[in-house]
C-alpha cells in the first residue's frame, strides 16, 4: 500500500541462495516500494516477508540481513571515502575491519584514489560507486539495489556486474530494480505492472 | 556496542567539521545572557537574582535550537535506513546520537555559563552552583528535544513543532535546574531540587531511548 493505492496484491516469490531477480516496470509502479518492502523498512499491508538462513531465527530482523541501496546514496558530505567504509562496517557489521580490507574495497569499485576526499566533493558516479561499497563493507546475503547503475560509466557497470556474479557465486542473492539490461545471467524478471491490481 | 560507538564518534566527527549547529547553540546562548543586562537596566541586584534563572531559560532555548536536524538530516540522506539495518539496537544508536548532541551542546553550554555569571554580577558560588545544575540537567534536555526531534522525522519544517512538542516536558527540568541552583550554593549536593534534578535526568535517560526508537520505527516509510 502506498499512497493508498495497492501496488502488489496476490503475490508470492521465493528466492534461493544464488538466484537474482530483476524488477522491471513504469516509473511509479511500485519497484522502489517493493525493495523497501523486503529490505523490512515498509511493513507489509498484508502478508509476510520472511528470511530463512536458519529456520526460526528469530533475534534478527529483516533489515539485518540485507542491504538496500537506493536513491538516497546514505553519503554525509562531510565524512571522506575511507570514513565511510569504516563507519559501515562499524554500524551494520560490529566489526572494526581492517584497514587493507577498507581499501581493497574501494579500489574493487575504482574510487581507491579518493579514499581521503570529503563525499561532498564527489560526482554522481563517484557517489553511487562509494555508496555500492557498501555492500562489500559487511557482507550480507541479499542485496537490494534500486537503479544501480544510475549515473555509473560503461566501467562502473562492468565493475558492479562482476561484484554481482562474485556475490551469487558465493551463494548470495541480489534483486535490482532497473531499466538498464544489467546481463545478470539467468535472472528471473518480474514485470510490476503485470503483477499490480486494478489501475 | 561497535555500532553505537562508531554513530557516536561519526556525529561528533560531523558537529566539529561541519561547523553550523553546536556553534550557533553556544553563540545564541552567549548572545541572550549579553543582551539581558541591557534590557533589564543596569540593577546590579537584579541581575544577580535572576541570574540564574535567565542562564537556564537561555541554556534551554539554545539546547532546542538545531536539534530539528538530529534525525532529519540522517532521514534526507539515508542514513536513518542504515540504523534500522544494524545489528545494534535502535534505542542505543538513539542514546548515541543524544550523547553526540550533549557533548557538543549541552557540554559547551555548562562550561560558557561560567564566564557568563560573571557579566550577570553573580557571586562565584553561584555561577559554578548553575554550571553544575546545567552540567547535570542539560542532558535531560537534549533528552527531551530527542522525542521532538524523532516525532517529527518524517515532516518537512517539522522543526517548528518540536518547540510546541518539547517546551512542555521541559518545564519540570526547568523548574528544579533554577531552584537547585540556589539549593546547591547553600546546602551543597544534597539539596531536595537538586536531587530531583538528577532523577529526572536518570528517569529521562532511561525512558526516552525507548520512546524515540518507537517513534522512529513508527514513523519510517
Amino acid at each position: 500500500m502506498r499512497g493508498g493505492r495497492s501496488l502488489v496484491r496476490d503475490f508470492s516469490l521465493v528466492l534461493g541462495g544464488g538466484e537474482a531477480l530483476v524488477l522491471t516496470g513504469p516509473n511509479g509502479v511500485g519497484k522502489t516500494s517493493l525493495l523497501r518492502l523486503m529490505a523490512g523498512l515498509l511493513a507489509p499491508a498484508d502478508g509476510t516477508i520472511r528470511f530463512d538462513a536458519e529456520p526460526g531465527r528469530t533475534d534478527r530482523t529483516l533489515s539485518e540481513d540485507c542491504h538496500f541501496v537506493g536513491a538516497q546514496d546514505a553519503l554525509t558530505p562531510e565524512l571522506s571515502v575511507i570514513e565511510h567504509i569504516r563507519f559501515w562496517a562499524r554500524l551494520l557489521g560490529d566489526d572494526t575491519g581492517s584497514e587493507a580490507a577498507a581499501f581493497s574495497i574501494l579500489d574493487a569499485l575504482g574510487i581507491g584514489h579518493l579514499e581521503t576526499m570529503p563525499a561532498g566533493y564527489l560526482s554522481s558516479g563517484q557517489r553511487r560507486r562509494l555508496s555500492l561499497a557498501r555492500l562489500l563493507a559487511v557482507p550480507r546475503p541479499l542485496w537490494l539495489l534500486d537503479e544501480p547503475t544510475n549515473a555509473l560509466d560503461t566501467a562502473g557497470r562492468e565493475r558492479l556486474r562482476i561484484l554481482i556474479a562474485r556475490h551469487r557465486a558465493l551463494g548470495g542473492m541480489v534483486v535490482a530494480a532497473t531499466h538498464d539490461p544489467l546481463e545478470l545471467p539467468d535472472a528471473m524478471e518480474l514485470d510490476l505492472i503485470s503483477m499490480a491490481g486494478v489501475r | 556496542m561497535s555500532g553505537m560507538m562508531a554513530l557516536f564518534r561519526r556525529d561528533l566527527l560531523l558537529a566539529l567539521r561541519g561547523g553550523g549547529g553546536p556553534g550557533l547553540a553556544l553563540v545564541f546562548f552567549a548572545s541572550v545572557i549579553a543582551v539581558a543586562p541591557f534590557a533589564l537596566g543596569p540593577d546590579l541586584v537584579l541581575l544577580a537574582r535572576i541570574g540564574p534563572a535567565l542562564i537556564w531559560l537561555a541554556a534551554l532555548l539554545a539546547t532546542l535550537l538545531g536539534l530539528d536536524r538530529l534525525f532529519a538530516r540522517d532521514a534526507e540522506e539515508g542514513t536513518l535506513d542504515l540504523l534500522f539495518a544494524s545489528p545494534s539496537a535502535l534505542e542505543l544508536l538513539v542514546l548515541a546520537k543524544a550523547a553526540a548532541h550533549w557533548m557538543t551542546t549541552g557540554l559547551p553550554l555548562a562550561v560558557v555559563s561560567l564566564l557568563l555569571s560573571l557579566m550577570l554580577n553573580m557571586s562565584v558560588a553561584t555561577g559554578f552552583a548553575t554550571a553544575l545544575t546545567l552540567l547535570i540537567g542539560t542532558p535531560a534536555l537534549t533528552l527531551i528535544g530527542v522525542i521532538g526531534a524523532s516525532l517529527t522525522v518524517g515532516l518537512r519544517r517539522g522543526g517548528l513543532l518540536i518547540p510546541v512538542l518539547v517546551l512542555p516536558l521541559a518545564v519540570p527540568v526547568l523548574i528544579f535546574g533554577v531552584a537547585a541552583v540556589e539549593g546547591v550554593a547553600q546546602h551543597g549536593f544534597m539539596a531536595p531540587a537538586f536531587l530531583v534534578l538528577a532523577g529526572l535526568v536518570l528517569a529521562t535517560l532511561a525512558l526516552i531511548p525507548f520512546a524515540a526508537a518507537a517513534a522512529l520505527r513508527a514513523g519510517r516509510n
